[in-house]
């Protein structure tokens, strides 16, 4: 099959739907290509989806995609070992048209959304590794794959292989990650009655609320845990820095156990099934770990280009975006007949001044930073759960003595100003 | 569910349907390196599918519990695993997540 295309998309998640899709409206000849049996079958989100960045590609999708829940609370629990401090917002404005974001199960939603790709006359083809990028005179002309005769051609590639994102690799736009760049997450999907979901989070039908978990849910490590509703199930996960893993020789799965089995999570799944366990790994190098995203012939979109907000979970929505920028560069190189990286590199540009771009910028060093400093996970948010307790435990002392008290066991005079300094350096980040 | 109940990683595997090529994608380079050179075997730790079981003297991976995550090409401290993804359509299928 040794067929030539306008353009070939590597890749049938978020980042190469969106392009795929935007590609075949505009009448462009393009193929899809999926290593897995269906697209969504290889891939892992805790299942946040964003409207507006899947609006911008499939307009009031809300009303036929299959979706789980929207959702209309978002907490954040900071978690001790037997306690918790939660804050959150919840709002009725996310219930109705045009909501905030939805819960998805992703096997199902990528199967849908990539069915509208090939409504649009996008070609897919499922079951098809790419070995490796096809190079002539420095130029991407197509792609090996594992097919007998597998070799295929076209004017531009773009490479949404996901996290791992060996293509990119291989074409030397990236080294090798380092365990400091990625976290590991797993998850499980667990069988709850819709009845049950609503009682036990305070929910109207088809409403739902996330959970994000910090502190004791990743004992400390970098990394947060998450409790999502679906339709009729729970997604509850627990992801950590690879390094963090490897650093405290913890189990995963055992962390996950651990989620599971904590008093601030248990109630919420009690009696649940667990009907799947899943694990998949998460780009969090941030800004400084993207690897070149324009080259002659080839475009990197989605997590291949390393493209998560960690801080905000964010991650399928920054691949759409990509994947649209991606499709934009390809069809002004087409008119234009140039595809070289000086052409291509409109995507980079279109990227870097959007809101993916500037989000990327803006938290550059979080992730190393929090990683750093394990202070905030392992002894602030404890003290945290402490001083909660004791202000709000009413045992005859008064108000007063309470308060000195709780700056005392903060610690001495340096300690209090090592706190000052890591509340700075934490908004100096995040800012 | 009421008592801590820990489901062991065994349980979890089985709710995860994978369809098995018959040749590994996973491939340890250099057996040595893990018998004299790793004291730690790190691997057998941080795999999130207990892919990577120490037996004696050598590595055993059980490549079809494997959830193609990628840990182990970048968590090995001797990068001494040779990773490729499992021929199309084979491997691990998630049916929900």
């Amino acid at each position: 099959m040794s067929e030539k295309f306008d353009c070939i998309v590597v890749g049938a998640g978020p980042a190469g739907i969106s392009c795929a899709y935007e590609l075949a409206k505009a009448g462009v000849n393009v193929l899809l290509i999926e290593r897995g049996e269906y697209p969504g079958s290889k891939n892992v989100m805790g299942g946040v989806l964003y409207r507006k960045m899947m609006e911008d590609v499939i307009p009031e999708f809300w009303k036929e995609a299959p979706l789980e829940r929207p959702i209309v609370e978002q907490r954040f629990m900071m978690m001790d070992k037997e306690s918790a401090i939660t804050v959150g917002y919840k709002g009725m404005e996310w219930g109705q048209e045009p909501y905030n974001n939805f819960t998805v199960l992703r096997a199902k939603f990528d199967q849908w959304f990539a069915s509208k790709a090939v409504e649009q006359g996008a070609l897919l083809v499922n079951e098809t590794v790419v070995l490796e990028c096809i190079v002539e005179d420095g130029k991407v002309v197509g792609v090996r794959t594992d097919r007998p005769d597998g070799d295929l051609y076209a004017d531009v590639v773009v490479l949404a292989d996901g996290v791992n994102s060996l293509l990119a690799k291989s074409l030397g736009f990236h080294k090798e990650f380092r365990p400091d760049e990625v976290a590991l997450a797993t998850m499980e999907i667990i069988k709850l009655d819709k009845k049950t979901i609503e009682d036990r989070f305070n929910l109207e039908p088809n409403q739902g609320t996330t959970i994000e978990l910090f502190g004791d849910a990743t004992k400390g490590i970098l990394g947060t845990g998450f409790l999502y509703t679906n339709k009729d199930t729970l997604s509850l996960g627990v992801g950590t820095l690879l390094s963090g893993l490897i650093k405290h020789k913890i189990k995963p799965y055992e962390l996950l156990e651990y989620v599971k089995n904590h008093p601030m999570i248990r109630p919420y799944i009690t009696g649940g099934e667990p009907v799947e366990y899943l694990a998949h790994m998460i780009p969090e190098g941030g800004y400084k770990s993207m690897p070149k995203v324009a080259g002659d012939g080839v475009l990197v979109v989605g997590d291949a280009a390393q493209l998560v907000n960690a801080i905000h979970r964010e991650g399928s929505n920054l691949a759409m975006k990509s994947g649209q920028f991606a499709a934009e560069a390809v069809l002004l190189a087409k008119e234009r007949g140039d595809y070289s990286e000086a052409a291509l590199n409109h995507y980079k540009t279109k990227l870097m001044s959007s809101f993916v771009g500037q989000d990327m910028k803006k938290y550059k060093d979080s992730t190393h930073h929090f990683d750093k400093f394990p202070q905030y996970f392992d002894k602030y948010i404890p003290m945290a759960n402490k001083a909660m307790s004791q202000m709000f435990t009413v045992d005859g002392t008064s108000k007063w003595d309470k308060q000195k008290k709780i700056w005392r066991d903060v610690g001495t005079a340096r300690e209090k100003m090592k706190l000052a300094r890591d509340a700075y350096r934490a908004w100096k980040v995040m800012k | 569910m009421s008592e801590k109940k820990c489901q062991t990683i065994e349980e979890k595997q089985y709710l995860v349907r994978f369809n098995a090529d018959t040749k590994s994608h996973l491939t340890v380079m250099d057996a040595d390196i893990c018998l004299n050179h790793c004291p730690d075997k790190i691997c057998t730790i941080f795999c999130p599918a207990e892919v990577y079981k120490w037996e004696e003297i050598r590595m055993h991976v059980g490549y079809e519990g494997c959830h193609e995550c990628g840990s182990c090409r970048i968590g090995c401290p001797h990068q001494n695993i040779k990773w490729e993804y499992p021929k199309g359509g084979h491997g691990i299928v998630f049916r929900l997540g």
